[in-house]
């Protein structure tokens, strides 16, 4: 039996190309992502183990604002002087460097713009001379107030050189210094991995970085020789109290690196989710591949029953040949992962100018590699392999006549199983809790499952209505019947492209209903002529000169300027955002804020507003009491005056200028304006924006300006989702290719005779690909029916987080289904050649 | 001799449907060439059944291919009417097939997907021609199909499909019916209705028909039979019956000198 299986295997060899092919994908993905994300991970590992190399121990303070890396970025705490000469003191302690460092130094460069980092911090620090690793490449350290340093990665984006003039950017508005000197690290590095790093003599550094004169943020301890790091740890931590953080070099190195890998692991995850997206569609191919192989093969089955063959061996041929697939597809998605992995990695690492760690094959790689590839393999060909085992022998006998099997059971399944995901989705999205995302994750799998069940009754009459649109030519009239005739296939096969086009829908439609939600708000309660504000990014809130305000007030044609200040804070023990306004009460009116409880009047000393969500969530009301602790400042209890409802445009606890001081950028960050009555926009507009020459950040829009940048985000995260989807669209399109080709095949005497009786080849060409437009075009208004409905319910669950309309993104579907028909296309040209060439008289002659 | 009419003197008159001049067919190259057609020249004329006949291998199928412009030629010429058929590329055959060419096969004739009647009419479908009507009854008519237009393939018996496929080779009023084996799949009532129907098309309407068969009493439908022996054509019969088909083809089992009844 084993023999006969492995001839068969060989006999079908495209068609095992194509399903183990859609296999070979999603374990090279699944793979791939651990091997980048392991190579990625050692690689900050060794750059943080190598940038802690020389210090021995590591005081830090407690973090003022505590939060992970992935909720925020959290707000360093101070040391004074004072902790210095304390360490200093420590019995073993030979040698103490105080650091200065914080995120948001940034650049001007030559063209008056602001040096971007995509992501990466840009560190403003203290010159601690040739420290840490550090070297000079050229020039000298910062000696005056005016000079600095800055590093060669900073240097050689900014294309800026040694005894230039250079507009900085920090807590406080545009300041100008001398470079007069850039420097690397150790081993010919640009810069402790993609970080911009701009070095200040100490006083300018604590100055500018904290707000804080006398501050530091950790301190560097090298131990005298023969002194343990993990004792004089100790020594130190008993010495300071539990104030500080004391770490030895290697924990603090690996402290952060912790931190990064976190993420690491987040962004392992997302791949993997996108990996099983893929794999799910593939099981789809396999499933309709088995059940294809084994309809063709039933006289075989039959006959090999007739001669004593028991069910079981039946089951087990057809298993087997799931089970070779499977492994050489593992075998070869693991071998290809591992490239793609080292590619990307490499690709990552070069970008980011890190140092990559050797590339390893990570455990956690071979062995989901060989789980998913065999496991999806296995189990998708379950059901085919059961059916074949129920051939009977007399199958061998009799003409090969299987008669359409009746679809009920198939649509009452699917329709059960529908209505549990759901079931699923709904409840989902109106509890909350720890299995949310479970009941979320299951009922969309569900769903999948449900609708695919159902599509073989849909095909018949959704493709006959397609099929119509083609149906003016002969050809086209051909492939439409043809498409019709086996509809398990036809659905089973669109089912595997309704799952990327339903998930991409899904997100759209969600996308688009928050976009239109917010416009829509906007719309009415937006008052504000111009918002002056500036792209934000993490641990860095673009500021201007709040000296600029008298005189943008000053400007013609300026109405109103209210600023706004804003930093993290801790409410309680939550961290949650402050903002402080010039006058609360232009604000109310500028953003139509609706008052709940309470006064909106400018909150006094001591007086907080809050927003309703907030306020519930913290269990005041007003007159009630908050503890707020801002970064620089100490814990205070303020009374709350006032409730406003929340709205995407103002949220969070809202106090009088007096908190300014405490915050890190004690500047504002942004402005409403409003204009004068019959000003001339323009003319305002560039008097705002000549004012804010100094801060390039900072940009003066009106409010369509300012909400399509503000949503462009949203566009941007569509963007990637739909990259990451495109594998599972390749799969589907996988899937349909090898349908066509199996419809080819199957057909080779009915398309001799049809070029016998005067069809041409071009025609021929025409009619499989209409079959193939039918089959994809399907598969996309399936995937856009689940994927609006997916979305609604989406929109409906966070309808308490101000979505309030639901949009159904038009245009974008539009688009999905001309792609799906170039997808057909595309899917048909291998397989119409194919029926384009082939020999009239040997079609007719075949059997 | 018992033909009515000398056929030679009408091929004067008027050109062949079909005719094929020094036609050699060789398959395959060196040790394993095979030479299926040795020189044949032979002319079918316009408005007569015409059977062609032989042991296996004779080659009788291939220079039916070979006439019809399915299979290529290795030497000679086809012409089709006027149109020669050697030398025409895809493009052209495929017109050639379109226009003047109508095909019975043996077995898998018609599309499963269609009804009767579409099948019928497909060739006419994918020439963008309109049927005509009249003829199209005619043609239904003669079949006796008129009940079964609507039903699909899978519903008909074996002989009606192969009718349904003789009256899709007749509706597009062709040069010539090419007819491989048509009752080779029949039981033998089946294969006299639709050799009786081949018969009448030829006689009430002047339809030129050749057919390749093995079967001596299909061959008796036929006006002339040309028999293939080795790539050559041994002998001709007009007016045949059985019998007389029967005895040529016992005198080519055993090498004999050519036998003409011209």
């Amino acid at each position: 039996m084993l023999r006969a299986t492995i001839k068969s295997l060989l006999a079908r060899k495209l068609r095992l190309v194509l399903s183990g092919l859609a296999v070979l994908l999603g374990v090279m993905f699944v793979s791939g992502s651990f091997v980048l994300t392991d190579a990625l991970g050692r690689s900050f590992d060794n750059m943080f183990s190598s940038a802690m190399a020389e210090t021995d121990v590591l005081v830090t303070a407690r973090p003022a604002i505590d939060v992970s890396e992935m909720e925020g970025e959290s707000v360093p705490g101070t040391l004074a002087a004072a902790d210095r000469d304390a360490v200093a003191a420590v019995p073993g302690v030979a040698e103490v460097v105080a650091d200065v460092q914080a995120d948001g130094a940034r650049v001007i460069g030559k063209d008056g713009k602001v040096v971007a980092s995509f992501g990466p911090p840009r560190f403003g620090a203290n010159w601690t001379g040739e420290t840490g690793g550090l070297e000079l490449r050229e020039g000298r350290g910062p000696a005056a107030a005016d000079e600095i340093a800055i590093n060669v990665t900073l240097a050689e984006l900014s294309k800026l050189k040694v005894g230039d003039r250079v507009g900085v950017l920090t807590t406080q508005p545009k300041k100008m210094f001398t470079l007069v000197g850039i420097f690397g690290y150790e081993g010919g590095l640009p810069g402790q991995g993609p970080v911009h790093e701009v070095r200040f003599t100490e006083a300018v550094a604590q100055e500018l970085m904290l707000g804080a004169p006398g501050a530091y943020t950790s301190l560097s301890v090298t131990a005298a020789p023969g002194t343990d790091p993990a004792a004089l740890r100790d020594a130190i931590q008993s010495r300071l109290g539990d104030r500080y953080t004391v770490q030895t070099g290697q924990e603090a190195g690996a402290a952060i690196a912790g931190e990064f890998k976190t993420i690491l692991s987040l962004f392992n995850n997302i791949l993997l989710g996108f990996a099983g997206v893929a794999l799910f569609v593939g099981t789809f191919l396999i499933l309709n591949t088995f059940s294809i192989i084994v309809a063709q093969r039933t006289r075989e089955l039959a006959l090999s029953r007739a001669l004593g063959a028991s069910r079981r061996q039946v089951i087990g041929s057809v298993m087997v040949e799931a089970l070779a697939i499977g492994l050489l597809a593992s075998v070869l998605g693991l071998a290809a992962g591992v490239g793609v992995g080292a590619l990307l990695a490499k690709f990552a690492a070069d970008f980011s100018s890190i140092v990559l760690a050797s590339i390893s094959v990570p455990l956690a790689a071979v062995i989901s590699a060989f789980a998913v590839g065999i496991g999806v393999t296995v189990i998708a060909a379950l059901l085919p392999a059961v059916r074949a085992s129920r051939v009977p022998p007399v199958a061998a006998l009799q003409e090969v006549a299987t008669p359409d099997r009746p679809l009920t059971r198939l649509t009452v399944s699917g329709a059960v199983i529908g209505a549990l995901g759901a079931g699923a989705i709904a409840f989902g999205l109106a509890t909350t809790g720890d299995a949310v995302m479970w009941l979320l994750l299951g009922g969309v799998l569900a769903t999948f499952i449900g609708v695919s069940l159902l599509s073989p009754v849909l095909a018949r009459p959704v493709v006959s209505v397609l099929g119509r649109l083609f149906s003016w030519s002969v050809p086209g009239r051909l492939g439409r019947l043809n498409s019709g005739r086996n509809p398990r296939r036809t659905a089973i096969t669109a089912a595997a492209l309704m799952v990327g086009v339903a998930l991409i829908t899904g997100v759209n439609t969600t996308i688009s209903s928050a976009d239109n939600s917010l416009r829509g708000d906007a719309e009415t309660g937006f008052q504000a002529d111009l918002i002056i504000s500036g792209q934000e990014s993490p641990g860095v809130l673009p500021t201007f000169d709040e000296a600029l305000l008298p005189r943008m007030r000053a400007v013609p044609g300026i109405g109103t300027v209210t600023a706004r200040y804003a930093d993290q804070a801790m409410v309680g023990e939550q961290p949650n955002w402050a903002a402080a306004f010039t006058d609360l009460p232009a604000v109310v009116r500028d953003l139509s804020v609706v008052t709940v409880a309470g006064t909106l009047d400018q909150p006094g000393p001591g007086e907080v507003v809050v927003d309703d969500q907030n306020a519930a969530e913290a269990g005041v009301a007003v007159g009630g009491t908050v503890t707020v602790k801002l970064p620089k400042g100490e814990p205070t209890t303020y009374r709350v005056s006032g409730v406003y409802q929340r709205t995407p445009f103002l949220g969070g606890y809202l106090f009088g200028t007096g908190v300014v001081p405490g915050m890190r950028f004690p500047q504002p960050s942004l402005a409403y304006v409003r204009l004068a009555d019959g000003a001339d926009a323009d003319a305002a507009r560039q008097g705002l924006e000549a004012l804010l020459v100094d801060s390039p950040e900072m940009l003066v829009e009106d409010k369509q300006q300012y909400l399509d940048r503000v949503l462009g985000e949203g566009a941007q995260l569509l963007l990637m989702i739909q990259i990451l989807l495109g594998l599972a669209i390749v799969i589907a399109v996988l899937g349909v290719i090898n349908t066509l080709a199996l419809s080819v095949l199957e057909r080779t005497r009915e398309l001799g005779l049809l070029r016998a009786i005067g069809l041409s080849r071009a025609a021929t060409m025409r009619m499989i690909t209409v079959e193939a437009v039918v089959i994809t075009v399907f598969g996309v208004l399936l995937g856009v029916a689940v994927g609006v409905g997916l979305g609604a319910a989406v929109v409906q669950g966070l309808a308490d987080e101000g979505l309030k309309t639901l949009t159904v993104p038009w245009n974008a579907i539009a688009l999905y289904l001309a792609a799906g028909v170039a997808l057909g296309v595309l899917a048909a040209a291998l397989p119409a050649i194919r029926a384009s060439r082939i020999n009239i008289l040997t079609a007719i002659a075949h059997d | 001799m018992t033909t009515a009419a000398p056929p030679l003197i009408r091929q004067r008159v008027e050109p062949a449907a079909a005719r094929a001049s020094q036609l050699w067919k060789v398959y395959g190259s060196g040790e394993a060439q095979v030479t299926a057609l040795r020189g044949v020249d032979v002319e079918l004329e316009r408005g007569r059944f015409t059977a062609i006949m032989g042991p296996s291998g004779s080659g009788k199928s291939t220079l039916m291919h070979c006439l019809a412009g399915l299979d290529a030629v290795s030497r000679g010429q086809v012409f089709v009417g006027d149109t020669e058929v050697t030398g025409l590329n895809d493009a052209g055959l495929t017109r050639l097939r379109r226009e003047k060419i109508g095909f019975i096969f043996q077995q898998f004739n018609l599309l499963p997907t269609l009804t009767a009647q579409e099948n019928i009419l497909l060739p006419l479908a994918i020439a963008g021609r309109k049927p005509d009507q009249q003829w199209f009854r005619t043609v239904i008519d003669t079949v006796g199909l008129g009940d079964r237009l609507g039903h699909r393939p899978s519903q008909l018996s074996g002989g009606q499909q192969q009718r349904v496929a003789c009256a899709r080779a007749l509706v597009s009023r062709p040069e010539v019916v090419f007819a491989d084996e048509p009752t080779g799949n029949l039981d033998s009532r089946s294969g006299a209705e639709v050799l009786g129907f081949l018969r009448r098309s030829v006689t009430e309407y002047g339809q030129t028909i050749v057919m390749v068969t093995h079967d001596a009493v299909a061959a008796s439908y036929a006006d002339r039979v040309v028999f293939l022996a080795d790539g050559q054509i041994v002998a001709e019969l007009t007016g045949p019956t059985p019998e007389r088909v029967l005895d040529t083809l016992k005198s080519l089992d055993r090498p004999a000198p050519l036998e003409t009844e011209l």
